[in-house]
């Protein structure tokens, strides 16, 4: 492969130890090479050779047995995000590899980084409809950031060394490396492992300008209103710290998009709350009422800007970005600082004067008290007896101390809990922000649970989403994992719900979701739960699922049509975000 | 912004799987490929796609950053048609007799440039070179006898101001990039982001 550049003075260095291995083999001496710990995956015909290698693996290198592909990817993800490392997946050819294609697709826009290997058919067969063989470079090429099949067993090791590169450096994303069986089985003479360290086509980081943060400083520093919105840039470029040190010393509201939760404390008195379509009051509002806008590591979704041609019309912007596909693709900037933003936001903080803002300040705080008066007091007080999922999550936060890793699905428990989660670590909100997967949050939380095993780790899903992977109960059972889940049962699917009420005339077409009774089902897999109706129940329910040193499930029954507010109806600017 | 021509020039790895690459992201914009070359280029290894559309230069801007994404692409460069030059090749198969009988060959032959690539008994095939409307010129006085088949290239492109990307190569090659390929060059000039 040419493409493939090693430094001739990392060559020289190399021991010539050579040995002979089957490519399975030499797969798995690169997995521990790159500190592989945890693979998630699923056996097949045509990843065979390369379990069978692993059978002697199994001292250095922990698999985790899924109960379906799709389950193998989001647990990758969910490793990966809560640990930072590399997430790790093994399929077989058709139908395995098909299964990771969401994954892929959710790992791509949240810039996860995966390396995935599927098994293919014998080389000859390719292009013959053998069995289980499929097209997976073309169908996962939209999907990975790089992909690539092997079908000699020697180019693994520089193969892989690329893989793991491309994963993780730069903007993370996803590798699919397709492995024909012949190449599995077949032997060579693996030479000591070299990671890659440079290819020539692939630049992960550019030459950081001063011209720029200069001109940026300038317009920081002239700023009566600036404001800092920032995303999940911030905590994959492990830029936490100097992320907080640009905030604090320019004294701007700092506020996240939903990947971006965590990266500081929701309670840093910066911090202004959450952007986008279900987030504050304050920070959408005052997006078109800033004159510089400072976008950190994100890259203005559309259900962060609403209207596009009515969002910060007034500011000037700056995006700090390490991709240059995400400057000025969708908001024109002033000044752009591509880079990774460990390296700029540091240089950006010293040109920086020290301010406070107080006046500035003094307006969110004002669109907060709007907000907890119309939208948080009645979703923490509901005038019913049935709880609220605002109730749910808070109770959560004062028993956690906000601690905990929440892992989430997508809908209306999405948006609540990244509402009114508390959090005070990094890396502690995981979500699938971009693709919007349903059924994301229980893989994903077993992921993260091998991925930060210290922590606690809740996986929060609607009645709907659960349903979509609950088979992954099994891999909960049989690897013994201590895994907390949280249904938020509403009996319906409800954000599609909320639209319907909200847009389509209450026309309630098929959100009318039934479900098996969930904590008999864990019961089932030997997994201990309760259900809560009464809000009396619930900080009990919740302790009891804390204390409990095993995966515990809790199927709380929530308001069947509760709305998530404020909201930011589609279509619409951001300062037109609805509290009701 | 109104839509115009532009010739987009990709130099890349030489990898299988990477004119998919960069056709999808064409094929997800919904935006229709007028012709597309690949080629050797003037390094050995590095190929060289000439692609054009019909677009806006602020898609065609954004297009070029998707497809300098790609892993395997050194860089693309995007240019109207005034700084290049370019041709394409068309071939144009037709009936002897017709020809003999109808046609002052000759003529034909000057005023469009053409050559007989084929003479035989049955059919002749002429070829020409040259920009769209050159070869459209000679399907059009073909017609009139029966044209039996006709078939035209992608466009080839040369970049007027280009030095060649020898220099560009070396930059890449090494870890600590230059000056040369300091890519975000284009912030220093926005509105011209990826011409040369």
């Amino acid at each position: 492969m040419e493409t493939l550049e090693i430094k001739k003075d990392n060559k020289s260095k190399a021991k010539q130890k050579t040995r002979k291995l089957s490519g399975s083999a030499a797969l798995l001496e690169v997995f521990l090479s790159e500190k592989v710990e945890t693979i998630f995956g699923y056996p097949g015909g045509a990843i065979m050779p390369i379990y069978d290698a692993l059978y002697d693996y199994q001292q250095k290198l922990k698999h985790v047995l899924v109960r379906h592909e799709q389950g193998a990817i989001h647990a990758a993800q969910g490793y990966a995000r809560a640990s930072g490392k590399t997430g790790i997946v093994f399929a077989t050819s058709g139908p395995g590899a098909t299964n990771l294609v969401t994954g892929l697709a959710d790992a791509m826009i949240d810039s996860t980084p995966l390396v995935c290997i599927t098994g293919q058919v014998y080389a000859h067969l390719l292009g013959t409809d053998a069995f289980q063989e499929t097209d997976v470079i073309n169908i996962t090429t939209p999907v990975t950031k790089w992909n690539y099949q092997i079908t000699d067993a020697t180019e693994i090791p520089n193969v892989l060394a690329k893989a793991f590169y491309l994963a993780a450096s730069g903007r993370p994303g996803p590798v699919l490396i397709d492995i024909t069986k012949n190449a599995q089985i077949q032997e060579f003479d693996f030479e000591e492992y070299i990671p890659c360290e440079h290819i020539r086509s692939y630049r992960p980081k550019p030459i950081v300008r001063k011209k720029y943060l200069e001109e940026a400083a300038k317009l920081i520093n002239e700023a009566k209103k600036p404001f800092v919105i920032f995303g999940q840039g911030v905590m994959l470029g492990e830029a936490e710290t100097e992320f907080k040190n640009f905030i604090e010393k320019s004294g701007i509201p700092a506020a996240w998009t939903i990947l971006g939760m965590s990266a500081i404390p929701t309670d840093h008195p910066l911090a202004v709350g959450m952007l986008g379509m279900h987030g504050n009051y304050g920070p959408n509002v005052l997006t078109n009422e800033c004159d510089i806008l400072i976008a950190v590591g994100m890259r203005f979704d559309d259900r962060v800007t609403g209207r596009l041609d009515k969002y910060a019309k007034q500011a000037k912007v700056i995006h700090l970005d390490i991709d240059p596909a995400e400057i000025d693709k969708n908001v024109k900037t002033t000044v752009s600082i591509w880079g990774d933003c460990k390296e700029t936001l540091p240089l950006l903080t010293q040109l920086v004067d020290k301010k406070s803002h107080t006046a500035w300040h003094q307006k969110f705080k004002d669109f907060q008290k709007q907000e907890d008066e119309k939208c948080i007091y009645p979703e923490m007080h509901p005038d019913t007896n049935v709880l609220s999922m605002g109730e749910v999550i808070d109770a959560l936060n004062e028993l956690t101390g906000g601690n905990a890793v929440l892992v989430t699905d997508v809908g209306q428990h999405q948006m609540v809990t990244c509402r009114y989660a508390k959090f005070n670590e990094s890396k502690s909100n995981i979500t699938s922000g971009g693709l919007g997967t349903m059924g994301f949050a229980l893989p994903a939380a077993i992921g993260a649970k091998f991925g930060a095993p210290q922590r606690e780790v809740i996986a929060i899903a609607g009645d709907g989403g659960f349903q979509m992977t609950l088979q992954e109960l099994g891999t909960i059972m049989q690897s013994g994992l201590n895994v907390k889940i949280i249904v938020l049962n509403n009996q319906f699917l409800g954000m599609v719900r909320q639209w319907q009420e909200l847009f389509n005339d209450r026309r309630y077409s098929f959100v009318d979701i039934q479900s098996p009774d969930f904590v008999e089902l864990a019961k089932s897999y030997r997994i201990a739960g309760q259900k809560v109706t009464e809000r009396s129940a619930l900080k009990k329910a919740l302790k009891d699922m804390l204390d409990s040193p095993e995966a515990y499930l809790l199927d709380i029954m929530v308001g069947k049509e509760n709305n998530v507010f404020p909201m930011v109806p589609q279509g619409c600017s951001v300062s037109e975000i609805r509290l009701s | 912004m109104i839509k115009q021509e532009f010739t987009i020039t990709v130099y890349t790895e030489n990898q299988i799987g990477l004119l998919n690459r960069i056709a999808i992201i064409f094929s997800r914009r919904k935006i229709n490929i007028e012709s597309m070359n690949t080629s050797p280029s003037e390094i050995d290894g590095i190929h060289r796609f000439t692609i054009v559309i019909n677009e806006t230069e602020e898609v065609v801007k954004k297009l070029c950053r998707q497809i300098e994404k790609q892993v395997e692409v050194l860089k693309a460069y995007f240019n109207q048609n005034d700084e290049i030059v370019w041709q394409e090749l068309a071939l144009y198969k037709v009936s002897t007799d017709q020809i003999v009988e109808k046609v002052k060959v000759e003529r034909l032959l000057r005023k469009y440039g053409a050559r007989a690539v084929v003479i035989r008994k049955d059919y002749t095939v002429f070829e020409t070179t040259g920009h769209r409307e050159e070869t459209d010129g000679l399907l059009e006085a073909l017609e009139p006898y029966g044209v039996i088949e006709f078939v035209r290239s992608a466009r080839v492109a040369i970049i007027n101001e280009s030095s060649g990307f020898h220099e560009k190569l070396k930059e890449f090659e090494q870890t600590e990039p230059g000056e040369l390929v300091i890519e975000n060059e284009y912030l220093d000039k926005k509105d011209e982001v990826f011409s040369m």
